[in-house]
């Protein structure tokens, strides 16, 4: 692997002459906030390059790309220095969990937090203790939220703007609506040039099932501990109940999305990408994947005998999906979000 | 195996903006097309693929355009650059169609946007192609594929042959080599001859080895010389080329939009002996940047510097090679490799000119020089806070004028009416921009004549 210097240095070699050129300032917003500036801190382009969301526009239109001289292609530095940068804003720094150990792990947990008694009917408790069940998410996830917060921290601090700016609802709602829509992605309604020159929403489309899958399963798994908690209402619920059907929806956008997404990357340019992440995206994708594979078939099957031994996968695979967030692909999100928040900042304060 | 043949309705010659839209109207038309490019899949599009925006007349705002651009104006604007050298009709025809071609792009999945940062002087008279020229490239070559057009690249034409004033069959290099092509119509659309370093030395003496090429390395007028050896009628003076003042540091080829450097009128421009030799505050610098290629090219080994201090930092678009900074002028001047007493009494005899004036760049301010010669006429300031910074100067060739002549179809002059050689793009742009330079009008000639090569040269083929 080389160097972190040397990356960030080639991407200022970028910077240098994309701004000298800007031909490319309408598709997206890496340019205009590259334009905003005369040079180019580490900082800078750690911000440019998770503003970048690889759509590759500007690879396909450069008359510098290889085998130019200049050789340029933001693209792909800008996905090596992101990888680098996920590893940079990381808390604890220390930590670097694989998604197959974490898997196994989350698995072995599951299994020793099951009871040994006769299980009758769905009865989801009956294999594990609603208390085990809730200390045990509940601990990993205040971890993942305060992993996730610091490293959004780490990468916030950089930017030299205080916090109160990142809470400024008009950029919140400009940055907020940029990440919903992708618009990044949407290159004034053709699609980008993804997985290859010719332009496609087909990414646009496997994300936005990947994400808005992932939300409603997350709506669902709070409207269910709202239903424990507050109404005393006892898993499982009914096929037509809120939880279930918010849960059912986001399993079908988690199997089509990822699987979409990797159907995608198989057929990709590789000249845009740096297949050194392909591990970490790969596995992201298989665990969500997983996630709701094993919830769809654990509701499908939850009233025969294959009930408990199913809870305990899904079960294992969702602690094993909790553990790698803070350290795999989804931290994109966060530092993607805040890249964008900031732009929408800059931007408001009538800098270009 | 024997050697390859090539047979098709429709021959272009040449890959740009002219040869694609000819390729794509002849095949609408019903021909069966082929496009002899010569550049390989990577480097094709000729200079198109440097260009950035196409200028469109219009009479009210558009998605892109602000305001109007009228033909009256329009026209009058190229009267005034090309000082009268152009054919009325053909301008005429050029300015006139530059809509119906903008939408007929358009309809390719050409993209279109307002104009850059740093280019606002250009937001009412230019289109500017969204990712720049080679994305318009992209999508016409895009287009050509999905349509059947067969682009064949490493396409090199040696020789033409012709018959009672019509092509009948040619000779070419396909990846080196020899091999035939044949066709009931051609379309010459490859450029002019600024890449052939040997014919710019024919043309500018030895000088001529110190220019750089702006663009692509692929324009040699190869085709240009064979058609005038058979006996089309040329245009323009073959004396004539479009130069700037770029970076000297550029490549020799290629190197583009980056290598351009616009800290000129914020400071002072000096040959090798340390000496000014033009007003550098003439005008603004839209108006004046093309004139400085051929100042820089007449200079001693056709090298000058720009000289500017930190006030300057910020005020003009950034380019890609950094500024040679010093904390001194002497000390400046033994980095750019120049006489330092010479640049200081230079920078100082400048200072002492300098009328006080309030600054600002934007317009035709009123700092000047006075009793300094030759004058700094706007933004005249004092160099005098460091740290100073230099760039080096070369004159960076853009397009030569020499060309083919044609009429209002396109038909190349010189072989008899009903001939089928047809020209489009810079190959003929001569005919209607015989000097002088207007910004983004070399696409709008590459478009329209582009478009109406194409559909002649299918209707010469179906007869």
């Amino acid at each position: 692997m080389q160097p972190l210097s040397n990356l960030i240095a080639e991407g200022e070699r970028l910077m240098v002459i994309c701004n000298a050129c800007r031909y490319c300032e309408g598709y997206c917003a890496v340019f205009p906030a590259m334009e905003r500036r005369l040079s180019f801190t580490e900082a800078d382009i750690n911000y440019l390059a998770n503003l970048c969301h690889n759509c590759a526009e500007c690879y396909y239109s450069c008359q510098y790309a290889p085998p130019h001289e200049f050789a340029v292609n933001v693209p792909k530095v800008f996905a090596e220095i992101r990888a680098r940068s996920y590893e940079k804003y990381a808390w604890p720094r220390f930590l670097r969990i694989n998604a197959w150990w974490a898997v196994a792990g989350g698995l072995v947990v599951a299994a020793l937090l099951a009871g040994t008694g006769p299980v009758a009917g769905a009865d989801f408790y009956a294999v594990i203790s609603h208390e085990a069940m809730v200390a045990t998410f509940g601990v990993v996830t205040a971890f993942v939220v305060v992993a996730g917060v610091a490293g959004f921290l780490r990468f916030w601090r950089e930017s030299g703007e205080g916090l109160a700016r990142f809470f400024q609802l008009s950029t919140q709602i400009q940055g907020a609506r940029d990440a919903l829509s992708l618009k990044n992605l949407k290159s004034s309604g053709v699609g980008c040039t993804y997985p290859d020159e010719q332009h496609s929403q087909a990414r646009r489309l496997f994300h936005h099932f990947t994400f808005y899958g992932f939300l409603l399963c997350l709506a669902s798994t709070s409207v269910a501990a709202v239903y424990h908690s507050v109404f005393e209402l006892q898993a499982p619920y009914a096929y037509f109940s809120v939880p279930v059907v918010l849960g059912t929806l986001g399993g079908i956008g988690l199997l089509i999305g990822p699987l979409g997404l990797y159907r995608l990357k198989l057929r990709r340019d590789p000249a845009i990408v740096d297949l050194k992440q392909d591990s970490m995206d790969i596995s992201f994708l298989a665990l969500l994947f997983l996630t709701s594979l094993t919830g769809l078939l654990l509701l499908g099957l939850r009233e025969t005998a294959a009930m408990g031994a199913l809870l305990r996968i899904h079960l294992g695979v969702v602690l094993g999906l909790l553990l790698t967030l803070p350290y795999g692909k989804f931290v994109h999100g966060i530092y993607r979000l805040a890249a964008l928040v900031r732009s929408a900042l800059e931007t408001s304060r009538g800098q270009h | 195996m024997g050697e390859q043949i090539i047979d098709s309705d429709v021959v272009i010659v040449g890959g740009g903006n002219a040869a694609l839209c000819a390729a794509l109207v002849a095949r609408e038309s019903g021909a069966s097309v082929t496009v002899l490019e010569c550049a390989p899949p990577e480097y094709r599009g000729g200079n198109s693929r440097h260009t950035r925006n196409m200028r469109c007349m219009h009479e009210a705002p558009t998605d892109v355009l602000t305001d109007a651009y009228t033909e009256e104006e329009y026209f009058s604007d190229l009267l005034r650059v090309t000082e009268g050298e152009t054919t009325e009709n053909l301008a005429r025809l050029v300015i006139r169609d530059s809509p119906e071609a903008t939408r007929w792009m358009k309809s390719y999945g050409v993209r279109f946007q307002p104009s850059l940062g740093g280019t606002l002087h250009l937001g009412r008279t230019n289109a500017f192609f969204l990712g720049g020229g080679k994305a318009l490239m992209n999508a016409y070559y895009l287009a050509a594929g999905r349509r059947g057009i067969r682009v064949i690249y490493n396409a090199e034409v040696t020789d033409l042959r012709m018959g009672a004033g019509k092509f009948e069959s040619g000779r070419m290099l396909l990846d080196g080599q020899p091999a035939e092509f044949r066709a009931r119509a051609l379309v010459a659309a490859s450029g002019g001859f600024e890449a052939n370093l040997e014919w710019l030395e024919e043309v500018w003496g030895e000088a001529a080895r110190n220019f750089i090429v702006r663009g692509t390395p692929y324009n040699k007028g190869k085709l240009l010389k064979l058609l005038m050896h058979l006996g089309a009628e040329s245009v323009g003076d073959p004396k004539q080329c479009h130069a700037v003042a770029i970076d000297g540091r550029a490549p020799k080829f290629d190197g583009g939009i980056v290598t351009r450097l616009d800290c000129v009128p914020l400071g002072i421009v000096v040959n090798k002996r340390a000496e000014r030799f033009y007003d550098e505050g003439e005008d603004l610098w839209p108006k004046r940047y093309a004139i400085w290629g051929r100042l820089v090219a007449q200079q001693e080994d056709q090298i000058a510097w720009s000289i500017i201090d930190s006030k300057a930092t910020g005020r003009f678009m950034p380019s890609v090679f950094p500024a040679i900074s010093a904390p001194s002028i002497a000390e400046l001047a033994s980095a750019l490799g120049l006489p330092a007493r010479s640049l200081e009494t230079t920078v100082r005899e400048f200072n002492q000119a300098v009328r006080p004036g309030h600054f600002d760049h934007q317009i035709l301010d009123d700092c000047r020089t006075e009793g300094l010669n030759p004058p700094k006429s706007h933004w005249a300031q004092a160099i005098d806070r460091a740290p100073f910074r230099g760039y080096p100067l070369r004159p960076g060739i853009t397009f030569t004028y020499l060309g083919v002549k044609v009429n209002e179809r396109a038909e190349v002059q010189g072989f008899g009416s009903g001939t089928n050689v047809f020209a489009a793009g810079e190959i003929m742009a001569g005919n209607i921009l015989g000097k002088g330079y207007l910004a983004g009008f070399g696409m709008t000639i590459g478009a329209v004549f582009g478009r109406i090569a194409g559909r002649e040269a299918a209707r010469a083929a179906a007869q």
